[in-house]
């Protein structure tokens, strides 16, 4: 291992703290969505990290695992989007308040 | 030592790309940021010695999901995000709060963290299709037939979303 584990869950946390912040601060439903890609892969990064330190292989599948269910994830959300789109004509999550009150 | 500069040099590239992901307001400049946030991450996975899963990165995000992301921005032609109005005073402070929560919290890791410096220096024999192939099929049999599941499901959700007006 080439660096330290803390150096890398350092990175990792910082990842997704922007991500976090991507989510809070963001309007746009397509950046918001992007921002969950991103903490996903901060959380994919730490697990990598701690597979390499244990020098264990399961770490790795639950990357995997996590790989598949963001591609399950996007297929459905832009799905979502899209249709939320064609009914509403924006993909500001401000303007989508339907449920409101 | 080379690699360790190398990772470092990455891993800044990465956290900059992330940064510009979420602070651009064009949605297509972000999704190409993200994709080469995306291919950072891999070359961190490689330095780390989890091969198959950096090639798994490229191929599934920076690959498919990602074009799936620039497709749908693209089919609905957005402009850019407008400034943000001036009524969400409390949401944004609260959020602003959380977000000082998290960087306290990677300052109180950084600083005084486990302190451990032990790198494992043993080869890892574990990052390639063979070791991973061989758990995914014996001991995580289960997680890995419910992920088949999992992505079954997402599949008949995305034809009926698409499929009639809801």
């Amino acid at each position: 291992m080439i660096v330290p584990l803390d150096h890398v869950i350092t990175i990792s946390m910082i990842l997704f703290t922007i991500g976090v912040f991507g989510v809070l601060f963001r309007r746009n439903a397509f950046t918001i969505f992007m921002s969950i890609e991103l903490m996903l892969n901060a959380v994919n990064l730490a697990l990598v990290g701690f597979s390499r330190y244990y020098q264990s292989v399961d770490g790795q599948v639950f990357v995997f695992l996590v790989m598949t269910l963001a591609a399950a994830e996007v297929a459905v959300g832009l799905a979502i989007i899209v249709a939320l789109y064609r009914n509403r004509q924006t993909v500001n999550i401000d303007e989508i308040n339907l449920m409101k009150n | 030592m080379f690699l360790s500069i190398l990772f470092y040099i990455i891993a800044f590239v990465a956290v900059g790309s992330a940064i510009f992901v979420v602070l651009n307001r064009n949605a297509v400049y972000s999704a190409v940021a993200l994709v080469l946030c995306f291919f950072c991450l891999a070359i961190l996975y490689l330095l780390l010695e989890a091969y198959f899963l950096a090639v798994l990165e490229i191929f599934i995000y920076a690959g498919a999901i990602m074009v799936l992301f620039l497709f749908a921005i693209m089919l609905l032609n957005l402009g850019k995000e407008k400034a943000l109005p001036k009524v969400m005073h409390l949401q944004r402070g609260l959020s602003a709060l959380l977000i000082i929560v998290f960087c306290f919290g990677i300052y109180l890791f950084y600083v005084q963290g486990s302190g451990d410096q032990h790198q494992p220096m043993e080869a890892f024999s574990g990052g390639g299709v063979y070791a991973l192939g061989e758990a995914l099929f014996s001991k995580f049999l289960l997680p890995f037939e419910i992920a088949s599941l999992l992505l079954l499901a997402g599949l008949i959700g995305t034809v009926y979303l698409a499929k009639r007006d809801i």
